[in-house]
C-alpha cells in the first residue's frame, strides 16, 4: 500500500518544535514507513530530528508519503493534523 | 563590584546569594571496546536511556498546575532521546565502530551538529540545544553522575549561576527557593527562557564567563528588565536595586489591579486607550493591560515570513482568530504598510533611491491590486466574526479614498454574490501622517469614518528628517510647534465633520505627552500594550479642562525647546514623580 498526499503548513512559525514533535509522534503510531519531502529532499517522518531538519516556513508545501499496511489511514491523519494547524492556536 | 550587561530574559529584580552550579563539562571517557562485550555495552546504553526517559516521565507528571502547559517540551525531549539520530544511531555505532556508549553517543551529535548548522532558522537551529541537553544527561547517566539539579542543600532562597540551565532544571526550580538564575548561553528564545517567563522569575542569559566570575555565597544582583547583573554590588547598589525592585513589584500590582478602570479625567472625560499588536501571542498581554480593543493591528508580518505571498484563506483565518480572541473589543486592522523591498517575495520592484518616498503602503495596494485584493477579501470576511475597523495607511488626499472606496464597494458584491459574510457596515478609517493629509483632513473627514494620527511618520515627513539617519535625528521633536498644530488641525478638522480621531504612534504611549493629547481632544490612544497601566494612571488623575488650557499656551510658543520646558515643567507639577520613568517598558518593547 503505498499513498501520498501534498499539503500546506499553515502554522504562522513553520514546522517548528512543538508540531515537529507532534508529527513524529503521530507517525510513530503507524506501521507504515512515512516520509516527508520537500524541495526533492525526503525524510523520515518519525524522527522528529530529520523533520525539523527539513526547515518548513508557514506557508510550505510539503508531500506526506506513506508505505505500508497503513498507509492510507497515516497519510490522512497527518495531513488532517497539519491541516489543524497542530491543533495550535498561533 | 562589577556590572555586566547580557540579555534579558524575563522580566523582575533579584537580590541574593549565588549559587553557582558547577558547570564542569561532563568529560567523555572514550573507550574502544572487545567484540565480545559489544552486546553488553548496547544493554548498558539501553539502560541509561531508559532511566533519562523515565525521569523525564516523572518530571512531567509532577509538574505543577501553573506550568502543565510546558510538558510538551519535555515530551519532545523524550521523542529526541528515541530519535534513530540518537537512539538507533548510537546503537549502531557501538557495533560497527566498536566504542563505549558515551564515544558513540558523542560521534551521533557531532552528525547531528553539522546537520543542523545548515539550517537557515534560528528558531529551529536553536533546537540543537534541547538535543544536547538530552544527550548530556544520557552521557552522565553513563559515567555514573547525577545529571539532575539538586538543590536540597539549599536553606535560603538564592540564584543560580550556570553554564547553561536545560528546561528539565528549570522546570525544578521552585519558586521558594530560587529568585533568578543567570546563564552564559541561551537566547531570548530558548526554552529556558520562555520558562522563566511563565514562572515569573527574573533572568538574564548569555553572559559569557560568568561562572568564573562568581562565588557560590557572593551577593548578586539580578537586574531581568535590563539584562543587567552587579556582581558583587556594593550598598549603594543594593539600595538602589532594593528601591528598584520595590517600584516594579508595585507596578506588577498596579497592573493586575488597576488596568481596568477606565480612562476618564477627573472632570469626567472619557477617552479611549487601546493597543497596538502584531502578533497572535500578543492577544494576552493587550488583554492583560487594560485595553480596550487593538487600534492598530499591523499586519505586514504574513507578508515578511513567507516566501510566496499568504492567500486569502492564510489571512483569513489569521485575523479570525484575532478578532474572535478580543471579542467584544474593536480590532483595527491597518492594510499592509510596507513597500516591495519589505516583502519576502519579490514581486515586482525597481530598487528605489527613496523607499520612505517610494511604492509603499496604500500606493503599493493601489499598486499590486491583486495582492489587495485578496487582504480586503479576508479583512471583510473576519468581519462577520466581531467588531472590526479598516484602516488605510499613508493617503495623501481624496484620489486614493476614491479608489479604494470603489475597489471596497466591488468586493462587497463579490463576496454577496459568493453568499460569504461580511459587516457591510464597516468602518472606514484614514491614517493620518501625510502632511497633506493632515492640511486637507476637512475633505478627508467626508471620505472616512475615523482618522487614526500616524506620528512616526507624520514628524519624519513635516520634519523632513530620516530618524535612523544619526546627522539628524537631533531634529525629530515631538513637540515642534508644526507638529502641535498638525495634530490640533486634524483633531479639529475630524470633530467639525463628525468623525472620531485617534493617535496610534509612539507618542501616544509616552507619558509626558498624555495630558498634552488629552488637551488636543483626542477621541482616542493606542500604544504599546506594556504603557496602558500607566497611560490610564496618568488620564484618571488629569482635568481635561486644565489639560487644554496647557495645549492653548503651547500652540502659542514658537520653538520645541520652549515647549519641552512648559510639557515638563506641567507633568512634575501635576504628576507623582515616579510617573516619569518608563524604565519597565524597556523589556516589553523587546517581545515585538
Amino acid at each position: 500500500m503505498k499513498a501520498e498526499r501534498k499539503v500546506v503548513i499553515l502554522n504562522r512559525l513553520g514546522l517548528h518544535a512543538r508540531p515537529a514533535s507532534r508529527f513524529a509522534q503521530t507517525a510513530s503510531n503507524f506501521q507504515a514507513d512515512v516520509w516527508v519531502e520537500k524541495d526533492g529532499i525526503s525524510v523520515d517522518g518519525k524522527s522528529i530530528l530529520e523533520v525539523l531538519t527539513v526547515s518548513c516556513p508557514t506557508g510550505s508545501e510539503i508531500v506526506i508519503r506513506a508505505e505500508g499496511p497503513d498507509a492510507q489511514e497515516a497519510v490522512e491523519k497527518l495531513a488532517s493534523l497539519v491541516a489543524s494547524r497542530f491543533g495550535e492556536i498561533d | 563590584m562589577e556590572i555586566l550587561k547580557a540579555i534579558a530574559a524575563s522580566p523582575g529584580i533579584a537580590i541574593g546569594k549565588v549559587f553557582l552550579l558547577n558547570a564542569k563539562r561532563i568529560k567523555t571517557i572514550k573507550k574502544k571496546i572487545a567484540p565480545e562485550d559489544v552486546p553488553r555495552e548496547k544493554e548498558r546504553f539501553e539502560r541509561a536511556v531508559c532511566r533519562i526517559e523515565d525521569q523525564l516521565k516523572q518530571l512531567i507528571s509532577e509538574l505543577p498546575e501553573e506550568i502543565k502547559e510546558h510538558s510538551n517540551i519535555l515530551k519532545s525531549h523524550i521523542l529526541m532521546l528515541r530519535d534513530k539520530m540518537v537512539y538507533d544511531k548510537s546503537l549502531h555505532l557501538i557495533e560497527t565502530r566498536q566504542v563505549n556508549g558515551e564515544w558513540a553517543l558523542e560521534l551521533a551529535m557531532d552528525e547531528i551538529k553539522a546537520l543542523f548548522s545548515s539550517i537557515k532558522d534560528s528558531y529551529i537551529r536553536e533546537r540543537l540545544e534541547d538535543i544536547g541537553f538530552v544527550v548530556n544527561k544520557v552521557k552522565a547517566e553513563l559515567a555514573g553522575t547525577e545529571t539532575r539539579l539538586d538543590l536540597s542543600s539549599i536553606d535560603e532562597p538564592v540564584i543560580i549561576v550556570a553554564r547553561n540551565l536545560s528546561p528539565a532544571d528549570t522546570l525544578h526550580i521552585s519558586k521558594e527557593k530560587v529568585l533568578g538564575f543567570v546563564t552564559e548561553l541561551g537566547s531570548r528564545t530558548s526554552h529556558t527562557a520562555i520558562l522563566a517567563r511563565s514562572l515569573g522569575i527574573p533572568a538574564v542569559v548569555g553572559l559569557d564567563d560568568i561562572t568564573s566570575k562568581c562565588l557560590s555565597g557572593e551577593m548578586i544582583i539580578v537586574d531581568g528588565l535590563l539584562g543587567q547583573v552587579v556582581v558583587e554590588p556594593d550598598q549603594e547598589a543594593l539600595r538602589e536595586y532594593s528601591l528598584k525592585q520595590e517600584k516594579y513589584l508595585a507596578y506588577r500590582l498596579e497592573v493586575i489591579h488597576n488596568s481596568n478602570l477606565p480612562a476618564e479625567t477627573t472632570d469626567g472625560y472619557r477617552i479611549k486607550v487601546k493597543a497596538n499588536m502584531e502578533l497572535v501571542e500578543e492577544i494576552p498581554i493587550v488583554i492583560q493591560h487594560g485595553a480596550e480593543g487593538v487600534g492598530l493591528f499591523r499586519t505586514e508580518f504574513l507578508y515578511m515570513t513567507s516566501k510566496t505571498l499568504p492567500t486569502e484563506d492564510q489571512l483569513f483565518s489569521a485575523y479570525r482568530e484575532v478578532v474572535e480572541r478580543l471579542k467584544p473589543y474593536p480590532v483595527t486592522i491597518r492594510t499592509l504598510d510596507i513597500g516591495g523591498d519589505k516583502l519576502a517575495t519579490t514581486i515586482c520592484c525597481e530598487e528605489e533611491i527613496n523607499p520612505a518616498l517610494g511604492l509603499r503602503a496604500i500606493r503599493f495596494c493601489l499598486h499590486e491590486k491583486g495582492l489587495f485584493r485578496a487582504q480586503l477579501r479576508a479583512i471583510l470576511r473576519a468581519s462577520a466574526f466581531g467588531d472590526v475597523r479598516l484602516l488605510f495607511p499613508m493617503v495623501s488626499g481624496k484620489s486614493e479614498m476614491v479608489q479604494v472606496k470603489r475597489l471596497l464597494g466591488q468586493i462587497m458584491d463579490e463576496l454577496e454574490s459568493e453568499g460569504k459574510d461580511f459587516n457591510r457596515q464597516i468602518k472606514i478609517g484614514i491614517m493620518i501622517e501625510v502632511p497633506t493629509a493632515v492640511l486637507t483632513a476637512d475633505i478627508l473627514a467626508r471620505e472616512a469614518d475615523f482618522f487614526s494620527i500616524g506620528t512616526n511618520d507624520l514628524i519624519q515627513y513635516s520634519l523632513a528628517i530620516d530618524r535612523v539617519n544619526e546627522a539628524v535625528c537631533h531634529l525629530y521633536e515631538p513637540l515642534h510647534p508644526g507638529v502641535l498644530r498638525m495634530i490640533k488641525m486634524t483633531v479639529d478638522s475630524g470633530h467639525r465633520e463628525g468623525i472620531e480621531v485617534g493617535m496610534c504612534g509612539e507618542m501616544a504611549g509616552e507619558p509626558l505627552y498624555v495630558p498634552i493629547l488629552l488637551g488636543m481632544g483626542l477621541d482616542e490612544l493606542s500604544m504599546n500594550a506594556m504603557a496602558i497601566p500607566k497611560t490610564k494612571k496618568i488620564i484618571r488623575q488629569s482635568d481635561q479642562e486644565e489639560c487644554s488650557r496647557l495645549v492653548s499656551e503651547l500652540l502659542g510658543m514658537d520653538s520645541a525647546t520652549q515647549v519641552k520646558e512648559r510639557a515638563i515643567e506641567f507633568f512634575r507639577t501635576h504628576y507623582p514623580p515616579d510617573m516619569e520613568t518608563t524604565d519597565f517598558l524597556e523589556f516589553g518593547q523587546g517581545i515585538r
